[in-house]
């Protein structure tokens, strides 16, 4: 299993158009039944794009495998194959670790100036806003998630992104330090190298820049291994930079499978730097294969199991939208997303009441339809693994209160789920379930639900739904997770490090955080003569 | 319509004042020339701002910042317009390369390269402007405490004719990256570019009343900029005398805070262990760039005694060899001063420097009888005590000195009102790091001279002024830092 990562501008866009109505009835939907997926299967609208590229990108061509092999690309609508994908293994891995470590030790890119750099970056990004509508096309197609949130906040945070890595170019800044003694002191920031990427299936693009944008600001070449689920946008948009005038060698991306073609990449000794983003079992694996190899450093983002704590100050309508939001977008497949509901007592039924309501409200359908929420899981695995924890919530004696099947009999589409009388004990309480299934928990006052909320393994992110000022700031020193959002969920930016507490990582990502994961830091000592200060 | 040498030739398009979006005519309807420096000749009537216009400019400057959308949007969205600004800029060099060569006398080669560097500077701010972080702070009680880096309100920006494209970005680039609304006045010698760049500005979305910009006179619009009562904050580049009264009237006024980049006598230091021919030519350079209109120009050149006589020769050599004429000449190395007050100013210190018995080694005349030209002067034996070496002449005249010790360099070196800039020129790594620390001046160049970039910080000590324009630093002169505190009940951890 792979895995995930959320998106954006979704608060302000979706997220907040969503709010704005959250009694909304079925009568604004009335052309689009509830839980219509199995008519929309039958009749799957064909997206608007080509399918260019599936080789690796190596050395600045498009290549196949050394093998020969191919896999296959799905449609997680139907199951059905829309591509055969150049499949990695160590040989290509070889061969774009070489091209990297080329173009590293004798290639310009880490010899040009940050702005040339920045440059290339900006031009990049203007060509992905030109092809917006293909790749949002692409990225359903691959992935099932909804057309509309590809196109309108993730290609247009995806442009964010490298406008905002762009812009770190040439402001990375190494420090001038006061010796103890008569010395000048100064701290290089260099680029690290080459850089191992493994990035997951669930926002296959957003995914890429968060990776590739500042991995490319500091002057590294690196090797992109993308989720075998869904190879195709990373190469069309790799394609573009190349087009932006990113020198050959600098971005290899590499398809396949993590134990043939990750793991050589984790394991490599020639790779200077390894960032990943999936389970937290596979990332367990990638830390030891790191230290085995040649101890490269390692950031790891992995999964969560996020609290999202509704006081019983906060506005029970707003919240309910919100903790619907938060653990139903993009199916669920975020690894932030709010999968523990705390709800006060106070509020709990009426709460539950309005949270199933808007479960059921829910519209499942073909992700190219204009007005779908959620579309396909995105394999059939996670389906089978979201069952799985659906049979075990019921098994477990919490209460169903809707959804906890599949819809249609093609495809990956599972009912909004939501259960309520949910114990932390429950393994639904527990794991990673990466689904439509929300788990709806009780408690009585702020001491407990601290303790609750921080009773996991995990600590990604979480929600705090409060109006109260000392509570929120309570409850933001007090929560082990890297994200707190309050009064808000899944604001993601460019410039808002995100990151895990305990299990679900190492390290941070974006922002001036991120940054710091592709340099090496040199101090340089020298003596001073007779100094004026020191 | 001016005609120019070479085929160049130009239709002066905007000449009014750049006021809330629109460009308008003074309220007095006064109007003032400015010169084309090569021949003394009118380029252009332009409309000339007064006390009045200044206070419409303020307060559409006021209103845009207190109700417009420019600080309420995010940094990346102003940053967005910046880039799009510094791409229209850039479909534009030629145009605006010809005016500042026109109107200042600059080379145009020169404004050719200095045109796309500005749209550089405005993409540096463009991707600072969602970049200024505050901080989260560590409170001895039990106390939540952060920052917030606000912009500052309406500046007030009062630039030079030596650079009018560089320094108007170098003010106006890291004030709209923060979120400011403004009013620029530029110098009555070279208003046409600051005016493109309005019209510029508007068409890249920048919203009316964000920049303002009102062409006049510094005793009557530079005054009404810096002794404005709706001013938050006044960013003055020019004299050091001047600067004086941007700062009395900043006093006396409302406190505005002040920011100023004055004047320089600075220093070049050559070494014994330096390459005498590259020194020579970094010496020529630094003196004879922009005609020695530089603020930062290496006016007084110190060479240690070892290698003087072949430097001496050299340099002499290199200035004969140095070509004036017409600016818009690819061949031409110094166009005239900008006008008739400098020109005459400066061949007046190069009477004082030949009445105080310095060596006038070679230049020394105005060229020609048309124009502002004056011929490369060198004068060696220079004593500390001589005007030549104390005021900054703001014109192609180095003065040349001998030194013995490192010691005795620092110390002549710092013997000066003035604390901008200076060049080391050295293989030394010792005597680098340790000159490098005991000069006192905001930039210190070590075997090259005149290396600005977006990310360096450059400002002055003593009366070279303060605060730092460039880089990160810049911003901080248009923000605010206001701290927030609240008390924090049970918290885990302080």
């Amino acid at each position: 299993m792979a895995a995930r990562r959320l998106s954006s501008l979704v608060s302000r866009s979706l997220a907040s158009s969503l709010l704005q109505s959250p009694g909304r009835t079925c009568g604004r939907w009335s052309n689009l039944s509830r839980f219509s997926t199995a008519a929309a299967v039958q009749e799957l609208i064909t997206p608007q794009v080509q399918i260019s590229y599936t080789q690796h990108l190596i050395n600045g061509k498009f290549v196949d495998a050394a093998s020969g092999k191919t896999f296959p690309a799905y449609d997680p609508r139907s199951g059905e194959v829309i591509a055969y994908v150049a499949e990695g293994d160590a040989e290509d891995i070889n061969r774009a670790v070489s091209a990297a470590r080329k173009a590293f030790d004798e290639g310009p890119w880490p010899k040009m100036t940050a702005y040339e750099r920045s440059r290339i970056l900006l031009r990049f990004a203007d060509l992905v806003e030109k092809h917006s509508n293909e790749l949002a096309a692409l990225e359903t197609w691959n992935n099932g998630k909804p057309f509309e949130q590809a196109l309108m906040s993730e290609l247009p945070m995806f442009v964010r992104l490298f406008h905002y890595y762009a812009g770190w170019a040439d402001k990375i800044h190494g420090l001038t330090v006061p010796g103890d003694g008569n010395y000048h002191i100064q701290v290089l920031h260099e680029p690290i190298g080459v850089a191992g990427q493994i990035i997951p299936w669930n926002f296959p693009l957003l995914m890429f820049a968060w990776k590739v944008g500042p991995a490319l600001a500091c002057g590294n070449t690196i090797v992109l291994k993308t989720a075998e689920q869904t190879p195709l946008t990373a190469l069309y948009v790799a394609q573009l930079l190349h087009e932006a005038g990113l020198p050959p060698g600098v971005l290899n991306v590499v398809s396949g499978y993590g134990p043939t073609a990750g793991a050589p990449l984790v394991a490599h000794m020639d790779v200077d730097k390894l960032a990943f983003t999936g389970s937290t079992e596979t990332g367990k694996v990638v830390l030891e294969l790191a230290a085995r190899s040649n101890l490269k450093p390692v950031t790891l983002e992995l999964g969560g199991k996020s609290p999202f704590i509704v006081f019983d100050d906060a506005d029970v309508d707003k919240a309910v939208e919100l903790a619907h939001f938060a653990l139903f977008f993009n199916q669920g497949q975020c690894c932030c997303a709010g999968s523990r509901t705390f709800v006060h007592e106070r509020i709990y039924d009426e709460f539950l009441e309005k949270a199933k309501a808007r479960a059921m409200r829910r519209i499942v359908g073909d992700p190219f339809k204009k007005g779908v929420e959620q579309g396909p899981q995105i394999d059939v695995e996670q389906f089978e693994k979201v069952l799985r924890y659906i049979r075990s919530g019921k098994e477990s004696n919490a209460t169903l209160e809707c959804g906890g099947a599949r819809i249609g009999s093609k495809g990956f589409f599972i009912e909004p789920t939501v259960f309520s009388n949910v114990k932390d004990d429950m393994l639904i309480a527990q794991d990673e379930i990466f689904g439509p299934v929300q788990s709806i928990l009780k408690f009585k006052d702020i001491d407990e639900v601290i303790k609750r909320a921080n009773e996991t393994r995990y600590g990604l992110a979480a929600g705090v739904f409060t109006k109260n000022g000392d509570t929120a700031n309570r409850m933001m020193r007090a929560l082990k997770v890297g994200t707190v959002w309050i009064n808000c969920f899944d604001v993601f930016d460019a410039a808002i490090p995100f990151g895990g507490y305990k299990m679900s990582g190492i390290g941070r990502e974006k922002g001036i955080y991120s940054l710091n994961n592709y340099l090496q830091v040199k101090a340089v000592v020298s003596p001073l003569k007779n100094p004026a200060w020191i | 319509m001016g005609s120019l040498s070479n085929g160049h030739s130009i239709d002066i398009k905007f000449t009014k004042l750049f006021i809330n979006g629109q460009f308008v005519d003074s309220v007095s309807g006064k109007t003032f020339e400015t010169i084309d420096p090569r021949t003394g000749d009118v380029i252009a009537s332009v409309a000339e701002a007064t006390k009045e216009d200044v206070d419409a400019a303020v307060q559409a400057a006021r209103h845009a910042f207190d109700s417009g959308p420019w600080p309420r949007m995010s940094g990346s969205e102003r940053g967005r317009i910046l880039m799009k600004w510094a791409d229209l800029i850039d479909q534009h060099t030629e145009e605006i390369a010809t005016l500042d060569t026109m109107d200042a006398g600059k080379l145009f080669q020169f404004c050719k390269m200095e045109v796309p560097s500005v749209a550089n500077m405005l993409r540096y701010y463009a991707g600072a402007a969602d970049k200024i972080h505050g901080e989260v702070l560590k409170t001895a009680g039990k106390f939540h405490a952060y920052t917030l880096l606000e912009p500052i309100g309406v500046v007030g920006h009062i630039i030079p004719w030596n650079f009018p494209s560089s320094l108007f970005f170098t003010k106006v680039s890291p004030s709209l990256a923060a979120g400011c609304t403004m009013v620029v006045k530029p110098a009555e010698q070279t208003p046409l570019s600051a005016l493109f760049y309005a019209h510029l500005a508007k068409l890249a979305g920048i919203p009316d009343g964000v920049l303002n910009v009102v062409p006049g006179f510094g005793k009557i619009a530079g005054s009404a900029v810096s002794s404005h009562m709706d001013i938050d904050k006044v960013s003055f580049t020019g004299s050091t005398q001047t600067g004086r009264e941007v700062m009395q009237a900043a006093a006396k006024s409302n406190l505005k805070q002040v920011s100023l980049e004055l004047g320089g006598k600075s220093p070049l230091i050559v070494f014994d262990d330096a390459d005498v021919d590259t020194a020579a030519q970094l010496a020529l350079i630094g003196i004879l760039f922009n005609k020695g209109e530089v603020c930062v120009a290496g006016s007084r050149v110190f060479v240690q005694e070892g290698i003087y006589d072949e430097f001496e020769k050299k340099l002499v050599e290199k200035a004969k060899a140095w070509v004036v004429g017409d600016p818009f000449e690819p061949n031409v190395q110094q166009g005239p001063q900008v006008d008739k007050r400098q020109f005459e100013k400066i061949l007046s210190y190069i009477e004082h420097g030949k009445r105080e018995g310095a060596t006038l080694l070679t230049g020394g005349k105005a060229i020609g009888n048309k124009g502002y030209y004056i011929e490369p002067t060198i004068f060696a034996n220079v004593k500390e005590d001589m005007l030549i070496a104390k005021d900054e002449i703001f014109g192609p005249v180095m003065a040349l000195s001998k030194f013995k010790t490192m010691e005795e360099a620092i110390e002549r070196a710092n013997n000066t009102t003035y604390g901008l800039a200076a060049g080391i020129v050295t293989k030394n790594i010792d005597i680098a790091n340790t000159v490098s620390r005991s000069v006192r001046a905001g930039m210190i160049w070590v075997n090259c001279y005149f290396i600005f970039e977006h990310d360096i910080p450059f400002g002055g000590y003593k009366a070279s002024g303060f605060g730092k324009d460039y880089g990160m630093e810049a911003l901080h002169k248009y923000l605010q830092v206001k701290s927030v505190v609240t008390p924090i009940y049970n918290s885990p951890w302080h």
